[in-house]
Parts: C-alpha cells; sequence; structure tokens
C-alpha cells in the first residue's frame, strides 16, 4: 500500500469525506499560495496541475490556465522546485499528460517528483494497459491513480479498480473536464459501481464544480470528491487566495453535512 | 511479426503505436478493434467496400506514367493518381471504409478533424452517402487558409466547427475532435483521418489505404514488367505514403516518405506519446509539443503515424525533407510540364524527386503518389508566389 493510500484510508475510515481540489500550477507569480489557502479552507489532498500543450482531457478553463502558464514560460521541472519550496500538511498529486514524464525519462521524473513531496500522479492519458513501465518506475514512493468512467465495467472494472494506487478516481461524465450547471447522473452511479468491487477509498470529478454538486456526490457513497475547473475558474478571474479558501471551506462544509 | 503486417496485441509496430487512451474511450477503441477485425476478415464487407470504392469513388485510379517530365529531368517517373479519386484525394478510401465500419457498429454520427480540409470533406462526403450526420473540427487557421474545402463541407451538409486552442491548426483539430467524442461515444464515430491516434486507427486507416499501393503495384508490372526501384510518397500523418508503400514493401523498391522541412517529425522529431500514440513528434526538451511550419495544412503536423517511425527505425523507408519553396517549384515544373496542378501535400513527394534526380541510377523507375489535387490551394499558391488572385 502506498503512503497515499494509507494516508487517505484513514482519513476515510475516521468518518471524513474528502475534499481535494485541483489547481494549475504556475498561472500567477504567486501560485503557490493558492495551494496553501487551500489547505487552510479544509483541503485533505490537493491536486496540481502541470500544464501540457495538447490536454485532450480537458475543457476550457484549464485548457486556457494552461496556456497561461505555459505563455509565462513554466515548465516541469521549475514547478516542483516550487513544490519543494512549500510547505504543506497534505498529500499532494500532480496531474499531468504522460508525455511529460516521458520526456523527462520516468525514473528521472519519479526521483523529482519524490523529492518535491509529491505522493501521487493522474495521468489521464496512461491507461492501464500502457502504464507498465511508469508504475515500475514510480512505485512505491508515489502513487499511480487509475480513472474509472462511467462505462468501464465488468471484468475491465475490477482490474482497473485492483491497480489503483492511492485512491480510485471516478469520472463523474463521459466528457472533460469543466463546470457543469447539474451533476451528471453518472457522478453518481459511479462512485456506487467501483464500491461495489472495492473497499479503496474513491473520489469523484470532472463536472462536480459546486458544495451542492459535492453534497450530491458523497451522499450517493463517494468518498470524496475532486474539484478544478470551479476553482481555476476563480484564479483565471483573479481571485485572491482567500476566495479559493473561502471556496474549498464551502466544499468542506457541505461535505462535512452530507 | 512481418513488415508492415499485423501490429502485435498491443498495438505497436515494433517499438511505437499502442493506445494511450483516457478510459472513457477505452471501451470504444476496443469495440472498434473488434468491429474492423471481424469486418475486415468478412468477404461480404471488404465487396462492399471495394465495390463503393469501384462505383462512387473512381477506383482504380490512373498509373500514369510522366513522359514529358520524365524527359525533362532524367528520371523515369511514374505519378499514381489518387487527384484523380472522388472528392479530389485518397482521403476517401479511408473514409467510405471507416463510414461502413461506422454503419455495422450502429453509429449514427461521424465527428473528424481536418486540416487542408480534404480528409473533412471526404468524411463530409461519406456522410452524405451513407446518411450520417458529419461535424468536423478544423484550426482556426485552417479555416481561413482553405475556404474553399470549409464551403464544400458545408454545401455536404457537414458541420464545420473552429477550433480557437493551441496554435489553431491540425493537431488542435485532434484534441477538440477527441474531447469531443468521449461525450458522444454512442451515437457517434470518430473518422480519424490518418494512420494516427491510439491503436487500432493506424492499422485501420493503413489498411483502408492499401488500395493505392497495391493498385499502383500490379498497374506498374501490367505497363513494364517489373517493379519501380523508388517508391516516393508525402508524409504528414502518412496515411497515402502507409497505403502507398503497403504495396510495395515486400518488393526490393526503395520507399522514400516526404516530409516538409518545417514538420519533419521524423527527421527532427524525438520519441514521445501525443494523440494516443507513442510515436516521433516536434517537441521542446519538456516534452511540450511544438507547432509545425508548413505551407500545405495537411503536412503542418507535428508528429507522424507510429507505422513510419517503426519503417524509419528499422530502415525499410527513408525519410527526406523539403522547403516550402521547392514545393513551390515542384507544383509549377509539374503543371507546365504534364497538366497536372497538384496539392501541395502531394508536391513534397514531387519536389524530393526533382531535387534528388542525380540519386537515381539509369533504368530506375520511380513511382510517385500523387495524393491530390491541388484546385484549393490555387490561392495559397497565388499568394506564396506573388501572383495574387
Amino acid at each position: 500500500m502506498t503512503g497515499l493510500e494509507t494516508k487517505l484510508r484513514a482519513l476515510r475510515d475516521g468518518g471524513r469525506k474528502l475534499v481535494v481540489p485541483y489547481l494549475m500550477a504556475a498561472t500567477t507569480p504567486g501560485w503557490t499560495e493558492y495551494l496553501l489557502a487551500a489547505e487552510a479552507g479544509g483541503a485533505d489532498a490537493i491536486e496540481v496541475g502541470i500544464p501540457f500543450s495538447d490536454p485532450s482531457m480537458d475543457g476550457v478553463v484549464i485548457q486556457r490556465a494552461g496556456e497561461l502558464a505555459l505563455g509565462r514560460g513554466a515548465n516541469p521541472f521549475g514547478i516542483l522546485a516550487e513544490l519543494r519550496g512549500i510547505s504543506l500538511g497534505i498529500p499532494m498529486l500532480v496531474m499531468t499528460y504522460y508525455n511529460l514524464f516521458y520526456r523527462a525519462g520516468l525514473d528521472r521524473m519519479a526521483g523529482m517528483l519524490a523529492e518535491a513531496g509529491v505522493e501521487g500522479v493522474i495521468l489521464p492519458d496512461l491507461p492501464l494497459e500502457e502504464a507498465g513501465p511508469w508504475i515500475e518506475a514510480a512505485s512505491p514512493g508515489i502513487a499511480t491513480v487509475q480513472l474509472i468512467s462511467p462505462i468501464t465495467e465488468g471484468e475491465r472494472l475490477a482490474r482497473v479498480v485492483a491497480a489503483s494506487e492511492g485512491f480510485v478516481y471516478g469520472v463523474g461524465l463521459m466528457g472533460i473536464t469543466g463546470e457543469r450547471l447539474k451533476l451528471a447522473e453518472t457522478a453518481t452511479g459511479v462512485a456506487r459501481r467501483i464500491k461495489a468491487v472495492s473497499d479503496k477509498v474513491v473520489c469523484v470529478g470532472v463536472g462536480v464544480s459546486s458544495p451542492e454538486q459535492a453534497a450530491e456526490v458523497v451522499a450517493a457513497g463517494s468518498d470524496g470528491v475532486v474539484v478544478g475547473s470551479a476553482l481555476v475558474r476563480r484564479v483565471l478571474e483573479g481571485a485572491r487566495p482567500q476566495v479559493i479558501e473561502e471556496f474549498v471551506g464551502g466544499l468542506r462544509s457541505a461535505v462535512d453535512r452530507g | 511479426m512481418s513488415v508492415m503486417g499485423h501490429p502485435d496485441p498491443t498495438g505497436r509496430f515494433g517499438e511505437f503505436g499502442g493506445r494511450f487512451v483516457p478510459e472513457p474511450l477505452m471501451p470504444a477503441v476496443i469495440e472498434l478493434e473488434r468491429t474492423f477485425e471481424e469486418a475486415w476478415a468478412d468477404p461480404a464487407f471488404r465487396d462492399e467496400y471495394h465495390r463503393i470504392l469501384r462505383e462512387y469513388a473512381g477506383r482504380p485510379t490512373p498509373l500514369y506514367h510522366a513522359r514529358r517530365l520524365s524527359e525533362s529531368l532524367g528520371v523515369d517517373l511514374w505519378l499514381k493518381r489518387e487527384d484523380l479519386a472522388h472528392t479530389g484525394s485518397h482521403k476517401i478510401n479511408n473514409v467510405i471504409g471507416q463510414a461502413l465500419l461506422a454503419q455495422r457498429l450502429g453509429k449514427t454520427r461521424l465527428i473528424a478533424e481536418t486540416g487542408a480540409g480534404q480528409h473533412g470533406v471526404a468524411t463530409a462526403t461519406a456522410a452524405a452517402l451513407f446518411g450520417l450526420e458529419c461535424q468536423v473540427f478544423m484550426g482556426e487557421v485552417d479555416v481561413k487558409r482553405q475556404a474553399l474545402n470549409v464551403f464544400r463541407m458545408q454545401l455536404l451538409g457537414a458541420e464545420v466547427v473552429p477550433v480557437s486552442s493551441g496554435s489553431r491548426t491540425l493537431k488542435d483539430a485532434v484534441n477538440e475532435a477527441m474531447r469531443n467524442w468521449v461525450s458522444c461515444l454512442e451515437t457517434s464515430h470518430y473518422c480519424i483521418g490518418s494512420v494516427m491516434g491510439p491503436h487500432p486507427y493506424p492499422y485501420i486507416v493503413r489498411e483502408f489505404q492499401r488500395v493505392v499501393g497495391e493498385e499502383a503495384s500490379i498497374q506498374f508490372e501490367a505497363a513494364t514488367g517489373k517493379s519501380p526501384e523508388w517508391v516516393v510518397a508525402c508524409v504528414g500523418g502518412g496515411s497515402n505514403a502507409a497505403g502507398t508503400f503497403a504495396g510495395f514493401v515486400d518488393s526490393s523498391a526503395r520507399l522514400v516518405g516526404v516530409e516538409p522541412e518545417g514538420g519533419a517529425a521524423i527527421g527532427r522529431g524525438v520519441v514521445g506519446v501525443v494523440h494516443g500514440m507513442e510515436s516521433m513528434f516536434l517537441q521542446d526538451e519538456f516534452g511540450q509539443v511544438e507547432e509545425a511550419q508548413s505551407i500545405s495544412a495537411g503536412l503542418d503536423y507535428p508528429g507522424v503515424g507510429p507505422e513510419h517511425a517503426h519503417l524509419a527505425a528499422i530502415g525499410r523507408a527513408s525519410y527526406e525533407s523539403v522547403s516550402d519553396a521547392e514545393v513551390l517549384d515542384a507544383v509549377r515544373i509539374l503543371a507546365r510540364s504534364e497538366g497536372i496542378i497538384p496539392a501541395l501535400e502531394s508536391a513534397h513527394a514531387v519536389a524530393w524527386v526533382i531535387r534528388e534526380r542525380e540519386r537515381f541510377g539509369d533504368g530506375d523507375s520511380v513511382l510517385v503518389t500523387l495524393s491530390g489535387r491541388g484546385d484549393k490551394d490555387a490561392e495559397t499558391i497565388a499568394n506564396a508566389t506573388g501572383a495574387g488572385l
């Protein structure tokens, strides 16, 4: 069991619902303040996006944030160096696309992530079938989280869930990241289907945008939620860290109320 | 595994290929693979595919001996005339096959990416022929420089969606098509236009383009009693080259793929994983994909199909590049010596033959696939040569 899984299981088994905010790195000069703000707002873990030129799983908000970061000259090594410089009391994960790891070299990237204090990664374009070389480089220090979609089923569902480290990421809808006015029905179903085959920690993201939607997801049985675009949009609109803290705090109270 | 045979169980040609798609797309590409394998092994499917190509798309296309140009270059030059296929390029071969697959999958809608618009026009055409809905993603930059093809797609009943992200060219159109596909898997088949993307696409598209090389091989043999010593085709993603090479890979012909200088993924790229495949890409030291720069919108792509990366790695094909200026010269030379205005994409292959004419031995024959016609490029060529329109 990876360190990340141990920590998240302990929280879950203690009765806590998990709030996992996503923030794109390097969108502003002081971007790491947003991570600290998210922690202060009550986050249990945090996902840091490393920008990629071709984010095929992301909607417009995260695309724009990535373009902004790249336009500011951001690169993976600089971002990890900045992460090394901050002190967070909650686990950090990196979410990005596989080519950045491939280009850096898998062992080298795994080493740099560990040095930066990153405990897990989410690579949406690296399905389980292709993940072998990376997992070999990363394991056991860095957890590789697998995605389960609303249409992953049968033997495949069991196999991918079993391989997931840290937690299982339930994709809330058939689509890309972004805010939706209404929570998709699939967002509640996916958590139930994962729970039916495993006792691993399950967090549902993609299309979970508001405290109300977060509450709905955990009420349906998910152990937690991942919220990204709703936060990133606020950052793009120039929100101060205080706004991020308050928004995460809103998610916190909503899932705590259940 | 024979060269240009079936990819391995992970969808690889040697080290290249694979299936790097988000989990939500996985069931769709697995279903597509199974459906294609069944269909391609089904004589009735193949008969239907070849019947449509024959009756509707104008196959077989001619193999033409370019006598005047041969004489002036001192090279025995033959042109496989895909420019004479319906819709003006080889792209029709692939979309007829994929539209038949879409029907077999029970899908009612095709989505596609396009660069120059040739694949978009071909997809819109197949959609009209089969009574399917059609949505084509096209970078904003390409929408501007290929306005004629945008109108053709609309006339055929397709919706053209301009893509404003990233470099606003072909690679971004691919991203947007993939983003869209995941939200409409139940109704829609993603009709990829080249030998690229996640497995099984590079294999499917090569098989649907194989007809180009197989016809050319038979035609050349019938005309000359031998095999060509050189087989040349342009390479962006590489579908016309893959189809052409498939017909000659077991012969002794030297296979040459011609990339644009500003988009030479094999010439200048490094191995990476983008658009669902492990292949060669133009990218920076951090793995960010770079923008290709080519006068030809259809070759303006920073990657290349994985099978080409494999053919290069094992030395079965070589990949060289030509400049925009050489391409424009080739257009003019072919137009004036043979009365054929080639697409800018196809002119890359002709330009390479013109530049390298001293390399061919006495008695060597060179077969070039002329993948498309140049009508769509008239304005680009006029602007580039200062003629204006």
